[in-house]
């Protein structure tokens, strides 16, 4: 929502006695003029804007007289990843370890949807429906397609599940923890409409808590029922936004979980009020060791897979969350900008509504001049889905070929055998969410020593 | 249509499970992958023992007879069978079922019903709090009295309540319709009493009459349905919220 920085006149009659306060900067004028003005929070998509602790305040110990490292381009870094040992009997099995993060039809365009499926193909991964059902076109081009069983049960039905090579059910997601869905009246079209059995043009909330369970131990018994409906056969993630990772993890196990899906506050959505995204739940790199150590006092440690997400960018990240101890990663909000969000190209039509290619995060508008985030038939066929498609895979290939050319250089011939043991932490917060040592140092800030 | 209460299977017929002896696992993947002899046939599960997700997932006409009580989930996401309890059912009866009869003759626990989308559950006894929770096209009749917080988010299909309703009945209530005959303790926000015509009089006598359910007379009941205030947020109902 915040005109871009730098953009139009802001700057332009800057002089040094312009003293800008730290605590109400500009933004922070703005959105309280803007409240005043509107009477109510702002609704908004993308992830988490603040800065926070994240993977580039790590790095890598390359290989050098105490580590062999491996040759680039000549030995073999394997990426594959099998989801789903612990239950099903057809677990999920990768090529690359970063999946498609679930986000819905409704949300996004059905060629967007398509797209993310042709591209996840293309490297042999998975993508995830999301709220609101799944449609054919993504069941027909995801090889692999994990099926979400949220709060809302909008489009839920048997014949779809036993279609889905995966269920995920949905706790809560990173940008939100403890929320519901969103999606505005504009953006309910008669197809959204009909998948969830509403009339047209309403505003379309989702419930935070599902319908037929509260609390682990129904939890538990619901995963059953589930694996009971699907006879066994595949495997069934639950999904949580980081917060009391610790605590989730463990009842998640206990509940009957083949994987954890974990959200970092910096995953995106399609509608969230500002205010939700910003301040609610932990830094993925907060949650990841968090998770781990749950994982590992239950001994399920790489028996329950753990696959995180929230911010995930570069092939540094995955290599970074791998090494933390994650079996896969997913992408959400970088896989939409490599489809075509945000694109330079449309800059023009970006400041025309308000916002600048690179600022965009009006998702819940429905006026998305790339197509993406909308249901406006004539703004959703600027998507190719066959373009698309072909960019996402060029991303996360590019994605795949940094991540093993760092864990090479650590001397792994997988990425899986990155460890923390390979990481330092630039910031002392780094350090301490992420529990490797401040680079330089042995020390770990929280860390107590045994015998200490 | 026909009637819940309709003609017994021929014991004769019935295939039989005994849960005693056998797993829910046995039983469920004999439904889903039984002899084409069985569908349309008759079903009887012995010794339920309260067990959790017993005839989950159906998808064939079985006429399904479990003889005692059951957990939760019971005839979940069913379509086609007719599944009939000779108990009490625990949370989540008929969940996001999508065709077909359940028909509950004790009472239910919470969520009866949850966000089923088509077909009729039928509970003789009471119902838990959130009954047809998040309704999306199923029909409930509840012979007895519900709980609070019934029709929570509703967004389609009816619920009749032949005796009591709860505190915030059809809270958030989208296009979900509500018969009740007894009284309500309150209604939830957006949830309004409106007028019963007579189309509505001729809804509820064929849920009844497709229920089984005939010393109940269709204008005995009062219809609640959404203000549709909240369907589009705005600030001025931030109180409703």
């Amino acid at each position: 929502m915040a005109a871009p920085a730098g953009s139009g006149s802001t700057n332009g009659g800057w002089h040094p006695g312009l003293h800008e306060s730290a605590t109400f900067d500009r933004g922070v004028i703005a959105e309280i003029q803007r409240a005043a003005r509107e009477g109510m929070y702002d609704i908004r998509g993308f992830g988490a804007k603040r800065r926070v602790p994240h993977f580039d305040d790590l790095l890598f110990l390359g290989a050098s007289v105490s580590r062999y490292p491996l040759e680039g381009y000549r030995e073999k870094c394997a990426t594959d990843v099998v989801i789903g040992t612990r239950f099903a009997r057809e677990p999920v099995r990768l090529d690359i370890p970063i999946t498609i993060a679930g986000m819905s039809f409704g949300a996004l365009s059905g060629q967007a949807k398509e797209a993310l499926g042709r591209g996840a193909t293309e490297v042999g991964t998975s993508t995830t429906t999301g709220d609101g059902g799944m449609t054919p076109e993504e069941r027909e081009h995801s090889s692999v397609l994990v099926y979400q069983l949220l709060p809302s049960r909008y489009g839920m039905n048997p014949d779809d599940l036993r279609r889905a090579d995966a269920i995920e059910v949905v706790v809560g997601q990173g940008a939100k923890p403890g929320g519901g869905g969103m999606l505005l009246g504009h953006k309910i079209s008669d197809r959204v409409a009909e998948m969830r059995d509403l009339p047209r043009g309403i505003d379309q909330r989702s419930a935070c808590r599902h319908p037929d369970w509260t609390g682990p131990d129904d939890l538990e018994i619901k995963i059953e029922e589930l694996r009971e409906i699907t006879d066994w056969r595949i495997p069934i993630y639950v999904k949580v936004g980081a917060s009391r990772t610790y605590y989730d993890v463990a009842l998640a196990v206990k509940a009957g979980a083949d994987a954890i899906v974990l959200d970092g506050m910096q995953g995106g959505t399609a509608a969230t009020q500002d205010v939700f995204i910003e301040h609610v739940g932990i830094p993925i790199l907060a949650a990841i060791p968090q998770a781990v150590e749950s994982l590992m006092e239950l001994d399920m440690h790489r028996k329950v897979q753990l696959i995180v997400s929230g911010g995930i960018r570069t092939g540094a990240d995955v290599a970074k969350a791998l090494a933390l101890g994650a079996d896969a990663v997913s992408i959400g909000t970088a896989a939409l900008i490599a489809l075509g969000d945000n694109a330079p190209a449309f800059d023009a039509e970006y400041r025309s509504i308000g916002s600048a290619a690179g600022f965009y995060d009006d998702y819940q508008a429905g006026l998305d001049p790339a197509g993406i985030s909308t249901q406006d038939p004539e703004l959703a066929a600027r998507l190719d889905p066959v373009e698309g498609g072909r960019r996402l895979a060029n991303y996360l290939r590019t994605l795949t070929l940094e991540a093993q050319t760092l864990a090479r250089a650590c001397g792994k011939s997988h990425l899986h055998n990155l460890e923390p043991e390979d990481l330092v932490a630039l910031t002392i917060e780094a350090a301490a969410m992420a529990r490797v040592p401040l680079a330089g140092t042995s020390w770990i800030p929280g860390l107590v020593a045994p015998g200490a | 249509m026909a009637t819940v209460g309709g003609p017994q299977i021929a014991r004769e017929a019935l295939w039989s499970f005994d849960l005693a002896e056998q797993t829910v696992r046995e039983l469920n993947q004999s439904l889903h992958s039984g002899p084409p002899v069985h569908a349309g046939g008759g079903v009887v599960i012995h010794n339920p023992g309260g067990r959790h997700a017993v005839a989950v997932g159906l998808d064939a006409a079985y006429e399904v007879e479990i003889e005692g009580h059951v957990g939760y989930y019971c005839a979940g996401m069913n379509k086609l069978a007719t599944v009939r309890v000779r108990g009490n059912c625990g949370v989540g009866v008929a969940e996001n079922m999508m065709s077909g009869v359940v028909v509950v003759e004790g009472s239910a626990s919470q969520s009866a019903g949850a966000s089923a989308r088509g077909g009729l559950l039928v509970i003789h006894g009471d119902a838990s709090a959130r009954c047809g929770i998040s309704l999306k096209g199923a029909d409930i009749v509840v012979r007895g009295s519900v709980g609070h917080m019934s029709a929570f988010m509703a967004q389609r299909g009816a619920l009749v309540v032949c005796g009591d309703a709860g505190d915030s009945l059809g809270d958030s209530l989208y296009e979900a319709r509500l018969y009740v005959r007894g009284s309500v303790a309150g209604l939830g926000a957006d949830c309004i009493e409106k007028e019963m015509r007579s189309e509505h009089v001729a809804q509820v006598g064929e849920l009844l009459t497709r229920a089984g359910i005939d010393d109940v007379g269709p204008g005995e009941f009062r219809r609640y349905g959404s203000a549709r205030r909240l369907y589009n947020f705005h600030v001025d109902n931030l109180g409703a919220y």
